[in-house]
């Protein structure tokens, strides 16, 4: 066996394609990756809480940004490495990648589901009521919707050959028309209620808010990786142990 | 091929109209949902009249979804999808021609009745025009885009509420361009035909993107 290092990034790539090899490589990585994601989230978390100034306007409350921006950024990251990972797997035929696929679903649609939880706090004071049809609350709940479908896929397909090809073929639709719904959403919106409301993020942010911001921002997007290295080794073993029951039953 | 096409297209009318079950329950389906809302809300004719275009549009989405699960699933059931799959015809254009048999039998029916319904929620003299050229435009939408999900499920039986969850979300754009197509939901002036317009690019696209889709979804559940 070759070692990592000698090798080109194609071939790299290919040798990642070993389930073997990607177990055993991750199996290092998922610690400190844990560890870093661990010190960016204890930082971040002191610094939007203890270390950044209240909003004059928002008041307290502007902190809660500091967990809904992220979340709201990883649902849309997660639904992007899905779709990423959906068309290599249907393309390039590249055997981690539908493993890939089907464990970024569900951390995605948790961040997706954070975000809105954290958004709907945020519009309790901010517009006097849990819900508003805002275009941003509105297009991430069909995401959500995207992502609960994607997941109902798989898990109604038993054989995981065709339930993955299927499952990729519906990330890469609707990978097309997120775009569409958004824009549907937002014009809906506009037509609605023209003048702009309250942004949670507006164009111009200070410094002081926005170094919490980015911190967490990168905690937040190296727990996902985290995340989704964990989840995929699981699946890996998951579809081993599949393998192995099924050899027994026929055997 | 292109008698391939048309012999499939008249096949699944012929099988539509004469089987039933299609099109036809899908117009009940569509009646009984409109009667049940001024059940459901008031029998306030001002309050209906403000919310029956929006009201037909939901109708209408929930009765072309209702009538989807079986588009594929008979024929992959008895075993005549695999047979059209090694024809010489194109699976992207047995999908397109399911589609548009589809939109023949339950689209266009529920679009006739729709100013019926109309009446029964009073709506506007006026406002019918708009609505039944909106609805002409978005129903092909519904059909072709529908037909992604019907692939997608073919091989799981009582697939009919999955499909339901992973065409949905698909079908927000054209609820939202069509009931502003169609005069609803309190639109500004001039949004009624930037909205007829987006509605007929979301239309095209699907026309394009459905049949492609569908044919890779029944190829992936026909391995």
């Amino acid at each position: 066996m070759t070692g990592m290092s000698d090798l080109t990034a194609t071939q790299r790539f290919h040798a990642l394609a070993n389930p073997a090899r990607f177990m055993a490589l991750t199996e290092r990585l998922v610690l400190p990756l844990g560890l870093v994601t661990a010190a960016l989230i204890a930082a971040g978390v002191y610094l939007a809480l203890f270390d950044s100034p209240a909003d004059y306007q928002q008041g307290e409350t502007v902190r809660i940004m500091y967990i809904h921006v992220p979340s709201a950024w990883l649902g849309m990251f997660g639904y992007m490495v899905m779709a990423g990972a959906s068309l290599v797997a249907l393309v390039f035929r590249h055997p981690l990648a539908d493993v890939c696929a089907k464990s970024a679903a569900p951390v995605g649609a948790a961040f997706c589901f954070l975000a809105l939880v954290t958004g709907s706090l945020w519009g309790r004071p901010m517009w006097g009521t849990w819900w508003v049809w805002d275009a941003r609350l509105t297009s991430m709940l069909i995401l959500l919707f995207l992502y609960l479908g994607y997941i109902a896929l798989w898990a109604t397909i038993e054989e995981p050959a065709r339930a993955a090809r299927a499952a990729a073929v519906l990330a890469l639709v609707g990978s097309i028309n997120v775009p569409i719904i958004h824009y549907s959403v937002v014009w809906w919106n506009t037509l609605h209620q023209p003048a702009s409301v309250f942004r949670i993020d507006g164009p111009t942010i200070a410094t002081s808010m926005l170094m919490p911001l980015l911190i967490m921002a990168l905690g937040f997007t190296f727990f996902f990786v985290t995340l989704l290295l964990v989840r995929m080794r699981a699946e890996i073993l998951r579809r081993r142990v599949r393998a192995l029951r099924l050899a027994r039953a026929e055997g | 091929m292109t008698r391939a096409f048309l012999a499939l297209l008249k096949r699944d009318i012929a099988l539509a109209i004469r089987v039933g079950g299609g099109g036809g329950m899908a117009v009940l389906f569509f009646l009984i949902v409109v009667t049940v809302v001024p059940l459901g809300v008031g029998p306030n004719l001002n309050l209906l009249a403000a919310i029956a275009t929006g009201i037909l549009w939901v109708a209408l989405l929930l009765s072309a979804l209702l009538t989807l699960d079986r588009l594929f699933q008979a024929d992959y059931e008895d075993g005549t999808l695999d047979l059209l799959t090694m024809g010489k015809l194109p699976l992207e254009l047995v999908a397109a021609a399911k589609a548009i048999a589809h939109w023949l039998t339950t689209g266009l029916p529920l679009v006739v009745v729709s100013p019926l319904l109309g009446l029964l929620l009073n709506l506007d003299g006026h406002a019918f025009p708009p609505l039944i050229l909106a609805m002409l435009v978005g129903t092909p939408a519904l059909s072709f885009m529908g037909a992604i999900g019907a692939a997608l499920t073919v091989s799981i039986r009582r697939g009919g509420l999955l499909v339901s969850l992973l065409v949905l979300p698909f079908y927000v754009p054209v609820l939202i361009f069509g009931v502003v197509a169609a005069g609803g939901a309190e639109a500004m002036p001039g949004a009624g035909h930037q909205g007829l317009m987006l509605l007929g690019a979301v239309t095209l696209a699907s026309l394009v993107l459905g049949p492609v889709a569908a044919a890779a979804a029944l190829r992936a559940n026909l391995r």
